[in-house]
């Protein structure tokens, strides 16, 4: 048996054989061929096949990812119908009489070249592109079937990392955990398994070898362990940690529908974290009390350009009638620091985490931020829908967007389109600055909301990025505490509610903690929803 | 023969993305449609053509449509660029 200890970053047991995600590392022979006609042939019959995965792809990415950032496959395949990729492929099967997989490799390899010449660094990137669809159809042709995964049971990840375009491509009722090499806590596959629910260990160094492919494992998402070929002692004590974990799932569900009360009656409310339309099914089938984070940057993200304030107020609309009646609290975009697009032309920064970002960027470029609150505005009248601003360090910031909230809502009135009046409006309490002059911004907002993931970084100076601070950064420290105790303070003096809206809310640990401080509202994401509601009502 | 030039405005020129509209665009018109830059001009309908003409922000491109179908392909692809670029 092999032990290997890594971070976790979802809990649970996972038993079952390990796959290992390859990256395809093609070797391809000049062989020569007679009947040229008849490879030209092969050639064709692969890239219809090549062709179709890629059909398959893009539906898969369309669904999960959206149309824009789908696009990549149909290029793909536009590139494997390429008249002038085709004629060289041809051409060297035909005048050098050899075999398709070489004709395509060395055509890849020239067009790539073509592109790494050019003198645009975005253009240089695309030469990954022209050696991804070849090397799709070199596999095609040499039997190998698609790079990746392959496993026709359900199985445990494990990889180096995994990048987006490679979970999108993962069938999710084929993983049961993942076990990667690197990665940190807010890489790609602790964001999706988070999502999905299921174990993750990451960070697991090059002890995680590709030699494991094939074997038997167990990651202990609660321990951060692997085991490798598991002893029967290991396995039995695995099974029944799996089993204790099934049966305090099961105990979750039946506490659906309860109340989030102490045992002495204290009362709070628990909401979920949402980064996208698609998760609030989710969000109602772990009972959430309602929505106390939407994000809205996805709007932004997914877009070539600025998204209009229809497609805006399509998406809001849809969420506060899919929520029906429950709270909606959608945050204005925070894009900046490590959420950057092309569009908004953000000039690169020495330290963007205190740079040009979210209400910094929608106080100096109104036309921006107006479209998002007219779309909210708008979406008011379809539901319970509350509007916070992140990165509020100073109250005439606050001032100054009530302002433009009564320019937006007097152009509505103006245009006769209805929406409510008294649409809540609180702002994210993340810097120290805004916990030092919380008292201030209280009496000019309905609500806080505490981001403390941010509200870490910034008192203790530590960026969340770096792997080498991890040491360092210490959720639990009390100088953030006392933060959120002086915020919870303010608000409270002056008749206002608090919740939290960072990983931090979802610590089982600081429950109490928080209880204590009465914290008005928890907003976790929605698998957190149910273990924190066993908490709460544990409590005395 | 239908001609017409154009100069592009979008920040990233002729990425990826929009070279992929442009071929599927262009490939839905029988007409043989050729986009110019700088005096090189390449089938519109081939991405890797597009792509590698490298065409970036304020640069003019000239696009010749001849064919049965070039009013219509010619004032689709106006549109296009317009929208798009």
């Amino acid at each position: 048996m092999i032990t290997l200890k890594g971070k976790s970053v979802f809990g649970g047991v996972a038993i079952g054989k390990i796959a290992f995600y390859k990256r395809k590392e093609q070797q391809i022979k000049r062989i020569h061929v007679e009947d040229t006609q008849a490879e030209i042939k092969r050639f064709e019959e692969a890239k219809a096949e090549a062709i179709e995965q890629l059909k398959g792809l893009h539906e898969k990415a369309l669904a999960n990812v959206g149309e824009a950032n789908a696009m990549i496959f149909e290029i793909h395949q536009m590139m494997l119908e390429d008249l002038d990729y085709n004629e060289s492929i041809h051409n060297i099967i035909t005048t050098q009489e050899v075999n398709a997989e070489y004709a395509v490799g060395t055509t890849a390899d020239n067009f790539a070249a073509m592109f790494a010449a050019m003198d645009d660094a975005y253009m240089q990137g695309r030469a990954a592109d022209v050696k991804d669809v070849s090397e799709r159809l070199v596999a095609v042709l040499s039997g190998e079937g698609e790079g990746g995964l392959h496993t026709d049971e359900p199985a445990i990840i494990a990889a180096d990392d995994l990048v987006p375009s490679e979970t999108v491509q993962l069938d999710k009722s084929k993983v049961l955990g993942f076990a990667t090499m690197y990665g940190s806590s807010n890489s790609h596959t602790a964001i999706l398994a988070r999502t999905m629910s299921i174990p993750a260990v990451i960070g697991l160094g090059e002890e995680l070898s590709p030699n494991f492919d094939g074997k038997m494992a167990i990651i202990d998402g609660f321990s951060g362990c692997v085991y490798v070929d598991p002893d029967e002692e290991t396995m039995k004590a695995m099974k029944e940690k799996q089993e204790e974990d099934r049966k305090q799932k099961e105990l979750l569900n039946e506490l659906k529908g309860k109340e989030n009360v102490t045992k002495s009656g204290q009362k709070i409310n628990l909401y979920a974290n949402i980064g996208s339309i698609s998760d609030i099914g989710l969000v109602l089938k772990n009972d959430a009390g309602g929505v106390g984070l939407f994000r809205s940057e996805f709007l932004y993200l997914e877009n070539d350009t600025f998204p209009t304030e229809e497609q805006q107020f399509s998406v809001y609309k849809k969420a506060a009638e899919s929520m029906a009646g429950k709270k909606v609290i959608i945050r204005t975009l925070d894009i900046g620091a490590d959420k950057q697009v092309d569009y908004f032309e953000l000039e690169k920064e020495e330290n963007p985490a205190l740079g040009y970002r979210a209400i910094r960027i929608c106080l100096t470029r109104p036309e921006i931020f107006k479209t998002q609150l007219r779309a909210l505005y708008r979406a008011s009248a379809f539901g319970q829908i509350a509007i916070m601003f992140p990165m509020i360090t100073s109250v005439w910031e606050v001032k100054k967007i009530k302002e433009i909230v009564e320019e937006v809502k007097k152009e509505l009135r103006e245009e006769g389109i209805t929406f409510r009046e008294d649409v809540e409006m609180g702002i994210m309490i993340e810097t120290p600055a805004a916990v030092m002059v919380s008292r201030d911004l209280a009496k000019e907002v309905d609500f806080f909301s505490i981001g403390t993931n941010d509200l870490t970084q910034y008192t203790l100076a530590i960026d969340r990025q770096n792997l080498k601070l991890d040491p360092f950064y210490d959720p639990h420290h009390p100088a953030v505490l006392e933060m959120i105790r002086i915020a919870a303070e303010s608000a409270h003096a002056e008749g206002k509610w608090i919740g939290i809206c960072g990983e931090l809310g979802a610590d089982l640990e600081l429950t109490e903690t928080f209880l204590k401080m009465g914290i008005d509202e928890l907003s976790v994401s929605p698998s957190m929803i149910l273990p924190i509601r066993k908490k709460i009502r544990e409590t005395e | 023969m239908k001609e017409f030039t154009y100069v592009i405005t979008d920040p990233e020129g002729i990425h990826a993305r929009p070279a992929g509209m442009l071929v599927k665009t262009a490939a839905g018109f029988k007409s043989d449609i050729k986009i110019e830059k700088d005096g090189k001009a390449v089938n519109a309908k081939t991405i890797f053509g597009v792509m590698g003409l490298g065409v970036k922000k304020d640069m003019e491109i000239k696009m010749t449509i001849d064919g049965e179908d070039e009013d219509q392909a010619a004032e689709v692809l106006q549109k296009f660029f317009s929208e798009n670029l």
